[in-house]
């Protein structure tokens, strides 16, 4: 028997936690001598008050909902995938190699193949944690965590020695050829007579990430492989014995996952810096993290969680411009939410259950009183 | 490679290996008592940070030793409180405490020092210095053995002697007393522990509480004696290289020595040259830096012998299902 209705699981403790985090970040802002209303107040009017605002907030949450997702398919068969960082740096190779080496006739066409490339580099860099978790037992978190630093290392190597453009200092790719240009929002909407910032990153990728989103809803809810990956998560010995493979299900789930974490690579690497430079992702591997727990890991979720931590990084970056406060008020930010809605959550669950649990008593003995008397 | 450049590669293998050694025994206590611990990264950095701080600001390393392991041991009390009391996932506050660390680091050396995250430059008393062993200055001159002391062995900072002697001390804690086996019993079975009368929830804590104290000097060794201040993120990834190197270790004092120091010697070869080149063969510096990783991944995989973690690792003891 359920010992609270669904809502409060999904919107309550979420709710609470989000607000703990909050009032520990606002304690955080007072400690070192800013006002966090005005702190608030600004970080609303930066990533909220313009159009340039909102296409800096749509084109982090755009990142975030890939790696957002990336971590919720993976949670969903009980695995923890630490390595979105990794896989969409090498999300990003595939992009670059697919816009460098071929000239393409038209960005659509260029996007579409990116996007093969970007997954195809991502799942592959998933694999092989998965693999090794499935037939060999190895630790997923610690494979992923490793696999992390070994996809900085492939990246510095690569950028360094290999496509390095001759003559240039810097570690990075060439710039891509202007026919790989994405549409941003400006292009998208103006021929709507909607004028949008021209100056912000936010592209077409947003809606690819708002199609992903839709789609793992269907993936997870309404076929068969993501009713097998959710008994899996849910029970391995029962899945088991309803004949799921677990090295099946590990494969999939983390092929899927690592695709996810890749595509983020349409975004930052050919939709806002068109060309491939060290340390694209900037953490947006490990914000998915954060966005997957407090998203619940529904698509759905994930899609607010990831709009909410782009008002944060959009809002965190005017802080660092108008006031002392450094951008790394949203790591902080990030680690409370981490450790709230994932690591605490039974510290705000088992008062509320208690709760639930009383008003359930108060009801039945109230209808047990009345009874009688009828 | 000649003699004295060998000398001065180990002399560094050892000065690099200490932090390792001390994040690597920290993370075997916590995950011998059966709490997986991925925020070693964070406890260190912000004890590197904190002792730094304190260092600064008052002169005197010893307190900023003490304030660094104050704040690793809080972030140890959170883990315990997420993992322990609360039976929360222990990789995903792992997680949040490494965010938590580099977060914070930064805002608070912003707020006291204003130097962009980082702090002063540590000078005189804000810092180790190094001890010279006896005779070691008399013995230099001998041929062969004279180096190997007085360079080699002579010459580092108090912490390093600590740490390596915390190996045989680990040894000796966890195999030698009571509270050993019952630390080890925790993490393999923590239901027969309750069964005999001993607190899971204290051992636990225990393991927890050490594991931050060994952090924190980690960290103060970063900042105080190996470097001179704190900067931003300036554990680069070291706990998780010492977690590498606990995974190496099969999780054994002994074995975890020879696996930061198998790691600090990758890591001083790497830093001192950039591509190395084995008979035309040449191997580029950005494999050297992912080598502990790629041998971990292959340790992992089972196919140089099998690691095994603590069988409750990871699992929050709940009593009477």
């Amino acid at each position: 028997m359920d010992k609270m209705p669904q809502w409060a699981d999904v919107v309550l403790i979420p709710l609470i936690s989000l607000l703990l985090a909050a009032i520990l970040s606002a304690l955080v802002i007072l400690a070192i001598g800013e006002d966090p209303v005005a702190a608030v107040q600004l970080m609303v009017s930066g990533a909220l008050g313009s159009t340039y605002g909102w296409g800096y907030t749509l084109y982090y949450a755009t990142n975030f909902m890939f790696t957002g997702l990336a971590v919720a398919v993976a949670f969903h068969a009980r695995l923890f995938n630490i390595g979105g960082e990794g896989q969409a740096m090498l999300g990003g190779l595939g992009v670059a190699l697919v816009a460098l080496m071929i000239p393409w006739p038209h960005w659509s066409i260029a996007l579409i193949f990116a996007m093969l490339g970007a997954m195809a580099f991502g799942a592959l860099w998933a694999a092989i944690p998965a693999y090794l978790q499935a037939k060999r037992g190895s630790h997923i978190v610690i494979t992923t965590i490793m696999f992390n630093f070994i996809a900085a290392a492939v990246l510095n190597y690569v950028l360094v020695n290999l496509l390095r453009p001759a003559g240039s200092m810097e570690p990075a790719t060439a710039r891509f050829p202007e026919a790989v240009h994405l549409p941003t929002l400006h292009e998208l909407l103006a021929p709507f007579g909607i004028a949008f910032s021209r100056a912000a990153p936010a592209n077409v990728s947003l809606l690819v990430a708002i199609i992903a989103c839709v789609l793992v809803w269907l993936l997870i809810w309404r076929t068969r492989t993501g009713y097998e990956i959710r008994a899996y998560g849910h029970s391995e010995t029962g899945a088991l014995y309803a004949g799921i493979s677990p090295v099946k299900i590990t494969m999939i789930a983390m092929l899927i996952s690592g695709a996810l974490a890749g595509m983020m690579a349409i975004n930052n690497v050919m939709g806002e810096a068109e060309r491939l430079v060290l340390n694209a992702t900037e953490g947006a591997g490990f914000i998915g993290i954060a966005v997957a727990l407090m998203g619940r890991s529904h698509p759905f979720g994930v899609f607010l969680a990831a709009i909410l931590f782009g008002f944060l990084y959009q809002g965190g970056a005017e802080l660092a411009l108008w006031t002392s406060i450094p951008r790394e008020l949203i790591v902080v930010i990030q680690a409370l939410v981490i450790l709230f809605t994932g690591a605490l959550d039974n510290m705000v669950r088992m008062p509320l259950e208690k709760v639930f649990l009383a008003a359930r008593r108060r009801r039945q003995a109230t209808e047990a009183a009345r009874k009688p008397a009828e | 490679m000649d003699f004295l450049t060998l000398i001065q590669v180990l002399d560094s293998t050892i000065r690099l290996a200490t932090p390792l050694l001390l994040a690597c025994l920290a993370g075997l206590f916590s995950e011998r008592a059966g709490i997986f611990d991925i925020g070693l990264e964070g406890k260190m950095l912000m004890a590197a940070f904190f002792s730094a701080a304190v260092a600064a600001l008052t002169g005197s390393v010893w307190l900023g030793l003490l304030a660094g392991v104050a704040s690793s041991m809080i972030l140890s009390g959170l883990h315990g409180l997420a993992s322990i009391t609360f039976r929360g996932n222990q990789l995903i506050s792992g997680v949040a405490i490494n965010f938590l660390a580099a977060g914070l680091t930064v805002l608070i050396a912003q707020d006291w020092f204003q130097q962009g995250g980082r702090t002063p430059s540590l000078i005189g008393g804000g810092r180790f210095t190094p001890i010279v062993l006896p005779f070691a200055e008399t013995l230099r001159d001998v041929p062969i053995l004279g180096p190997i002391y007085s360079e080699l062995l002579s010459g580092h900072s108090i912490l390093v002697y600590v740490a390596f002697l915390m190996v045989p001390a680990t040894w000796w804690i966890l195999f030698r007393t009571r509270f050993g086996l019952r630390l080890r019993a925790v993490g393999e079975n923590p239901a027969a522990v309750d069964t005999a009368g001993v607190s899971v929830v204290g051992l636990r804590y225990a393991a927890v509480a050490i594991c931050g104290m060994l952090c924190g000097i980690a960290g103060a060794y970063l900042a105080t004696a190996l470097q001179a201040g704190f900067v931003k993120d300036m554990t680069a990834g070291r706990g998780f290289i010492a977690l590498a190197a606990l995974i190496f270790a099969k999780w054994r004092p002994w074995y975890a020595l020879y696996a930061c120091l198998l790691f600090g010697f990758l890591q001083a070869i790497a830093l001192r040259y950039q591509n190395i080149d084995l008979f035309g063969l040449v191997i580029p510096v950005q494999f050297m830096d992912a080598l502990p990783y790629i041998l971990t991944v292959v340790i992992l995989a089972g196919f140089v012998g099998k690691a095994i973690p603590p069988r409750a690792g990871g699992e929050p003891y709940v009593k009477e299902r």
